[in-house]
């Protein structure tokens, strides 16, 4: 009985639904950075893309409305984010020969649960005027010869969180514990900000060199603001990695929510996503990197080169966050 | 029962729930319950979410993150409070006992800062410092680095330059409630201790203070409050609060539990305190009577009246002007690439509608709360008033976290209930139609209005209503002829407060809010969350617009004169 009532509910569910024409996005990632994207797919498809963004608690809320949610399309910045929706259960998987061709598998999940979208690597600004060289490790920006000139925004922004679980999984604790003590000893000013303040207090000299994720570069020298210009003029962004490793790469991503009322279409918006013209709009608007390959001419990578992510999986990276996290309060970086 | 009986001992109810009232007290009473349960839901949804935890977090916290925040949060406590207070009390007291050229002016100019977002303000600070800031660095470069090591925009960044700028807009909590009950106590004592020679000053720390605690205590709790509850200005300045610390166990180390229990905890802490200025007022009682005429107010003149305005214009310039002109700049520099004049329309309809069917929603809930506590107070009611207090205790996005439970178990109960009788899907009731929302700010609001509505009422002698009584009123008589001519400047005073913050509220509404429906708040957020905070400017501005207009409007109406007659 009950499960007769349960197919029934299930079949009026999805064939009062199949006919919209509408796709429901839930995206931590802001507005104005998808909404060009999400207006050629309506173009293209007719679909209409209803949005709400929200930051902090986007996965709490489609947990909550269960089975009734009308979430098709979640969007997320961070693969551990990603990785815990769908451990939580609020993604299903996709199979999609379109997607498996468009995104590398490295930036997908396995079973097909997400799908990354772009991506960012997070980098050392350096004043031209003051630092000379062009390539930077990790490593090295706990070396003494850097006290009292680096700049970064809180230990604790999840940027830096996903940098440090990174520093993690290549260093072990021990050593990771010391670089983020070596780390803090260099830094000009306490932990605050954004990514942005790292280059706006390199022009004004209170660092030379900081951490920030190479997007801002674009954006501050693309900005219609002559002081924002001037700022992201201040700095170059060095060619960053692991000793022996890559840069530190991180994606935003998207999923096929569980109970998506318009699966169909949020399928669609997805393969739109990692399709050529939103690759190129998205690398455009916010100086990310594509996910597809073949999109050479872009100017993110006129700008900062083509991206050499390091090696290590995201999802090991994933599972050290929590204590990347721990560690910044025990060695009171943020103090 | 009589009205002697009920003179000896204040707080019994007058009528009991004998005849033809039964049928409205038992109304009342469930108001008061329903406003109670409605703050208690998340809050037990929290417990729930807490309890699943593992205890490992929660001792993690008390051994290592707690001794760390510990320093921040009562530092940026400890300095807001000095600031506000500072502020508030000496630009209320001014306001009230002295005319000056600009007084009117000034005495609505200072509740403005109130319109402008900690977060905001924050950011702008920041950027102006910034601004000058390159001067600085060139007279570093010329006369040595230690001599500038980091600037000013380091200060803006630092716990002082935190506690200084919270406390320069959160101020007004202080200065509204106390100018207020300044002006309504009347000139008797003051006069009477004027003339048996006391100074100003005298007349100010032994009458006026100790007759304003109840307005004071309101302020000062909502001062300390926003300040513990905050985030973005906390997180953007750098200081590590308890607050942000429940967001990093919550975000970085995966534990929404572990947040619930660190939010329990802290709740606990404000509860306690609260508690203790609460038996610390006592049974002292605040009422005063036959207020013959007017305070009057001193006129000042040269120096005098010249100290008074820099008093009040200090604040003003800082907490408001400054900030408001920083947004005017960025405004106008952005003009062309600024939102389309509909989306902006769109933006501010959302934020007036949700903010404005609250603060309604707000007062009326928290006029049923006090005027049962006020008849037929008894035990169980007046718990379930305490209780409808709460909802201020949480951190936003903590307290829009305990809802999404109730919220959505209601929302897929009807859904549910729905699509089996009819075969339709209907959506999410509460959550899809912004419902969601107003329910939120009603709850997290309920203490500013029970605050401020009941700060206005315990001006109202209790032995008006005994005589009343006595002359054979009925309580609702009572209400209309007696309470309501006296309670409407606090509703002035509450509807504002809780507008204009509901105006600024952003980690619910954030949450909570239906598909496709951007509020001012949510929009400046997005732009600041991408490190683009200036394109929010034109939004912002109308988030500080909205706010100050609905204060002027307050500020003129409970600037008036006493009612005649008491």
């Amino acid at each position: 009985m009950g499960i007769i009532a349960l197919c029934f509910l299930t079949c009026s569910y999805v064939t009062s639904f199949a006919v919209a024409a509408e796709v429901n996005v839930y995206t931590a990632r802001e507005l104005q950075l998808v909404s060009p994207a999400f207006d050629a797919f309506t173009a293209a498809t007719g679909i209409k893309v209803n949005t709400i963004y929200i930051k902090d608690g986007l996965e709490e809320r489609i947990k909550a409305e269960g089975q009734n949610s009308p979430a098709d399309v979640i969007l997320l910045v961070d693969a551990a984010k990603l990785i815990t929706a769908k451990e939580m259960g609020l993604t299903q998987p996709v199979s999609a020969s379109s997607l498996e061709k468009a995104v590398p598998s490295i930036l997908r999940d396995p079973a097909g649960n997400w799908f990354a979208v772009t991506q960012r690597s997070r980098v050392v600004y350096a004043s031209r005027d003051r630092v000379a060289q062009s390539a930077i490790t990790y490593e090295e920006l706990a070396d003494p010869k850097w006290k009292g000139r680096v700049c970064i925004r809180s230990g604790q922004h999840p940027y830096n969180i996903s940098l440090f679980a990174a520093v993690l999984a290549h260093m072990g604790a021990d050593k990771a514990t010391e670089w983020l003590k070596g780390l803090k000893a260099n830094l000009a000013r306490k932990p605050s900000g954004g990514d942005r303040d790292v280059a706006k207090d390199i022009l004004t000299g209170i660092c030379d060199v900081g951490i920030a994720n190479t997007y801002y570069v674009g954006i501050m020298r693309n900005s219609p603001d002559p002081d924002q210009k001037a700022w992201g003029d201040a700095v170059k962004t060095l060619d960053t990695s692991f000793a022996g490793a890559g840069t530190h790469v991180n994606i935003s991503g998207a999923a096929v929510a569980k109970n998506a009322p318009n699966r169909e279409a949020a399928i669609q918006l997805i393969e739109f996503l990692t399709a050529e013209q939103a690759q190129n709009m998205l690398a455009t608007l916010n100086f990310e990197y594509p996910v597809r390959s073949g999109i050479d001419a872009n100017a993110t990578i006129g700008l900062f080169g083509p991206i050499k992510a390091d090696p290590l999986s995201l999802s090991e990276i994933a599972s050290y966050r929590k204590r990347a996290s721990e560690i910044v309060d025990e060695i009171g970086f943020d103090q | 029962m009589t009205s002697r009986s009920s003179r000896l001992k204040v707080d019994t109810p007058l009528s009991g729930g004998s005849g033809r009232f039964s049928g409205h007290i038992l109304g009342l009473k469930a108001g008061v319950w329903f406003a109670g349960l409605l703050v208690a839901a998340p809050l037990l949804s929290l417990v729930l979410i807490a309890m699943t935890g593992n205890p490992s977090v929660l001792g993690y916290t008390l051994l290592v993150t707690l001794p760390m925040t510990a320093r921040d949060t009562l530092g940026l406590l400890v300095g807001v409070t000095v600031v506000a207070t500072i502020l508030g009390l000496s630009t209320a007291w001014i306001v009230s006992l002295f005319d000056f050229p600009g007084r009117r002016i000034l005495s609505v100019a200072l509740a403005m800062p109130l319109a402008v977002p900690t977060y905001l303000v924050a950011y702008v600070y920041v950027a102006l410092l910034d601004a000058i800031n390159p001067g600085f660095s060139l007279s570093a470069h010329w006369f040595g680095a230690e001599w500038f090591p980091t600037g000013l925009a380091s200060f803006a960044r630092s716990l002082p330059g935190a506690a200084l700028i919270m406390g320069f807009v959160l101020f007004p909590y202080i200065y509204l409630p106390v100018q207020s009950a300044i002006t309504r106590q009347g000139a008797n004592l003051k006069d009477a201790a004027r003339l048996l020679g006391a100074t100003p000053y005298r007349v100010f720390t032994t009458i006026i203070l100790p007759l304003s605690r109840p307005a004071f205590a309101l302020g000062l709790t909502l001062v300390l409050l926003e300040t513990l509850n905050d985030i973005g200005a906390s997180d953007y300045l750098g200081v590590q609060t308890f607050t942000v610390s429940i967001y990093t166990t919550w975000l970085n180390r995966g534990s929404l539990p572990g947040a619930a229990q660190l939010a329990m905890g802290l709740m606990s802490f404000i509860g306690i305190l609260l508690f203790l200025e609460h038996r610390a007022r006592g049974d002292r009682r605040f009422a005063y009577q036959r207020q013959t005429r007017p305070v009057s107010r001193r006129q000042l003149r040269g120096w005098g009246a010249i100290g008074a305005v820099t008093i009040c214009l200090i604040p003003v310039t800082i907490g408001f002007l400054l900030p408001i002109s920083f947004l005017i700049i960025q405004s106008v520099k952005r003009f062309e690439q600024a939102l389309s004049a509909d989306v902006l329309a769109g933006q501010l309809a959302s934020t007036l509608a949700f903010s404005g069917i609250a603060t309604a929603s707000v007062v009326i809930l928290s006029l049923i709360v006090l005027v049962t506590l006020r008849f037929f107070g008894s035990l169980d009611i007046s718990l379930a008033g305490k209780l409808a207090t709460f909802g201020y205790a949480v951190p936003g996005t903590v307290l829009a976290i305990g809802l999404l439970g109730p919220l959505a178990g209601f929302d897929n109960m009807i859904a549910n209930l729905f699509r089996e009788l009819t075969h339709q899907r209907i959506g999410l009731l509460l959550m899809g139609s912004g419902a969601a929302l107003v329910i939120a700010y009603t709850i997290r609001f309920m203490t500013i209005g029970i605050g401020a509505l009941g700060a206005g009422y315990a001006k109202a002698p209790k032995s008006l209503d005994d005589a009343a009584r006595v002359l054979g009123r009925s309580p609702g008589a009572v209400f209309s002829e007696i309470h309501w001519p006296l309670l409407k400047p606090a509703i002035a005073i509450a509807s504002l407060l809780v507008f204009i913050d509901a105006i600024k509220e952003l980690p619910a509404t954030l949450l909570l809010r239906p598909l496709n429906i951007e509020t001012l708040a949510t929009y400046v957020y997005s732009e600041a969350s991408r490190g683009t905070f200036e394109n929010g400017a034109v939004s912002a501005l109308f988030i500080v617009l909205a706010g100050t207009i609905p204060a002027i409007i307050s500020v003129r109406l409970f600037d008036q004169r006493p009612i005649k007659g008491f």
